[in-house]
């Protein structure tokens, strides 16, 4: 059975589709991901699986229970950490926990071996009020809450959106030892890089679902040679590439700019051409899930 | 000089006990596009707002777009452009309220503003919008407008915190190109973030750790020093060592 299922899901707002006609499935254990900017709809798609709204048209199961007809029951298989820290500032750290456990009618005692590796790294602060906590630390605290009734399925919104490097990547392996423990976990991030850490990804972009694969599936999917050219003037570069033949796209791509080449690519006239751009230089590079969002985005 | 746009020298702000910035000094030529890294806590944000004038040094003096930081922080405040991807315009104004608002804000005069403000809409071909509200444009073309409000006043030095988080990846290379024709004009342009990626595109990176800059030189070199293969990878070396947090 599969942990998540969607089907044709949509919502809109007045005018706008928020989520339109999407469809997914999410494997037991899997760590799914949802990869897309604002306003793609992750949110939206987040709070349908968790019945917090209903859906317009479509439907979805959460381990074999419809999110409409029988919500009831996947409240207490669900853990949500929403985007926005949602837990009460004016509570301890403690008293956070506590609340959560009583809601769920169970106790910290019986979860304590799950959330303890997380949960451990903010006891010595259980005291403090929660809205007095740095950001590392109330996400920690907000996953602890999310994880104390043993969810079948874990949901994930934005969770290392303004959190520096080095905690992104405490997160991720996180992430992945709750996985080994058999949590299904669906998380969305705006970050490309981070979709590595996934076993597969949707791209999603202003509603909808540019493609589902595992990272590498996605990567092998471009299919045209790609470039990296640099040069001192790099805006004069770019504005150039861009107007020669048998260049499909080209756009910045930090260090270098990308060039999506097509069948008319000729790389040793290429380089002639651009011989007299000082410090030109030209590599094939890899591609990778933002070349491949930027192709989708762009058919 | 007249090619240093920033200059700091052993920079230091101290709260009672807690030395924020500690004893930092760097150069930002003209034209560049200067990222400016830490984890969070290094103290970046404290840095920065010496920079605009917002706050004094403890100790340490520093000059911005020719102005000394101590003794002309008002006029720093008149020569300087700022945008933030979490909050650039106000969404119940429309274009032409908002462009307004800033030049105002910005001390350009009347006339000023409206020549200026008509040869913006016209650069943008926004012209049709100008009575639109903020709110209701497409991200990529708010982007678009933040930017070239935060550059009316043609200022030195615009400080950028974040611009393109959480924005889908066409339009963020559609700012960098904004970005990149800013600097071909000479305007430099100063980055704070904690996303790699955008350090990935700054012609210099300097790397902040407990109040100290660590590490300071191109993309590529830091790479090259670090043995990593990307500026994620030279972060985390580096903040790793980092013994104070948030």
């Amino acid at each position: 059975m599969n942990a998540i299922e969607v089907r044709k899901i949509s919502k809109s707002y007045g005018k706008l589709k928020a989520v339109n006609e999407v469809s997914l499935e999410v494997q037991e254990g899997e760590l799914f991901g949802l990869i897309g900017p604002d306003g793609a709809g992750k949110t939206t798609l987040f709070r349908l699986l968790a019945t917090l709204i209903a859906p317009d048209s479509g439907s979805a199961s959460l381990a074999g229970y419809d999110i409409v007809k029988e919500y009831h029951a996947i409240r207490s298989c669900v853990g949500y950490m929403p985007g926005r820290f949602s837990l009460y500032p004016d509570l301890t750290v403690e008293e956070n926990l506590n609340f959560f456990a009583a809601l769920f009618n169970v106790t910290v005692e019986e979860s304590y071996d799950l959330v303890a590796p997380i949960y451990k790294q903010i006891e010595p602060f259980r005291e403090r009020r929660a809205g007095k906590l740095s950001g590392g630390m109330k996400q920690k605290l907000a996953l602890s809450c999310a994880l104390i009734h043993r969810p079948k399925v874990l949901f994930l919104d934005e969770p290392t959106t303004g959190v520096d490097a080095v905690s992104r990547k405490e997160f991720w392996d996180m992430l992945q030892r709750l996985k080994e423990k058999g949590i299904t976990i669906l998380v969305s991030t705006p970050y490309m890089d981070e979709a590595s850490r996934c076993d597969r990804i949707a791209l999603c972009n202003e509603g909808r679902i540019l493609g589902i694969d595992t990272p590498t599936g996605i990567v092998n999917g471009f299919r045209s040679p790609l470039y990296g050219i640099k040069a001192k003037n790099m805006f004069a570069l770019l504005e150039e590439a861009r107007k020669a033949r048998g260049v499909e796209d080209c756009y910045p791509f930090g260090e270098s700019h990308h060039l999506v080449a097509d069948s008319e690519f000729n790389l040793d006239n290429f380089k002639k051409d651009f011989d007299g751009f000082e410090g030109f230089f030209i590599e094939p590079v890899e591609p990778t899930i933002e070349d491949m969002f930027i192709k989708l985005m762009k058919q | 000089m007249k090619d240093i746009v920033i200059s700091v020298r052993n920079l230091t702000k101290k709260f009672g006990s807690f030395t924020a910035v500690d004893n930092v000094s760097f150069d930002v030529r003209r034209g560049e596009i200067f990222g400016f890294l830490g984890a969070n806590g290094a103290g970046k944000t404290t840095a920065m707002r010496m920079l605009c004038g917002l706050s004094y040094p403890t100790s340490g003096s520093g000059s911005v777009a020719g102005y000394d930081i101590i003794s002309q922080s008002e006029e720093i405040k008149r020569h300087i452009g700022y945008m933030s991807q979490k909050f650039s315009l106000y969404n119940d104004l429309t274009v032409w309220e908002n462009i307004d608002l800033f030049a105002g804000i910005y001390g350009l005069g009347r006339a000023d503003t409206k020549e200026r403000a008509v040869k913006l809409l016209r650069r943008l071909n926004f012209e049709q919008e100008r009575d639109t509200l903020v709110g209701s444009l497409p991200l990529g073309w708010k982007q678009k407008l933040a930017f070239a409000i935060a550059t009316i006043h043609n200022p030195e030095v615009v400080f950028l915190d974040e611009p393109t988080g959480g924005v889908d990846p066409i339009t963020r290379r559609q700012f960098w190109e904004l970005i990149y024709e800013a600097t071909e004009r000479g305007t430099t342009i100063f980055v704070t973030t904690h996303y790699m990626d955008e350090a990935e595109y700054c012609s210099r990176v300097s790397i902040m750790v407990d109040g100290e800059v660590r590490a300071l030189d191109t993309p590529a070199h830091l790479k090259q020093q670090f043995a990593a293969s990307s500026m994620d990878e030279v972060f985390r070396t580096l903040a790793r060592g980092a013994t104070r947090g948030e």
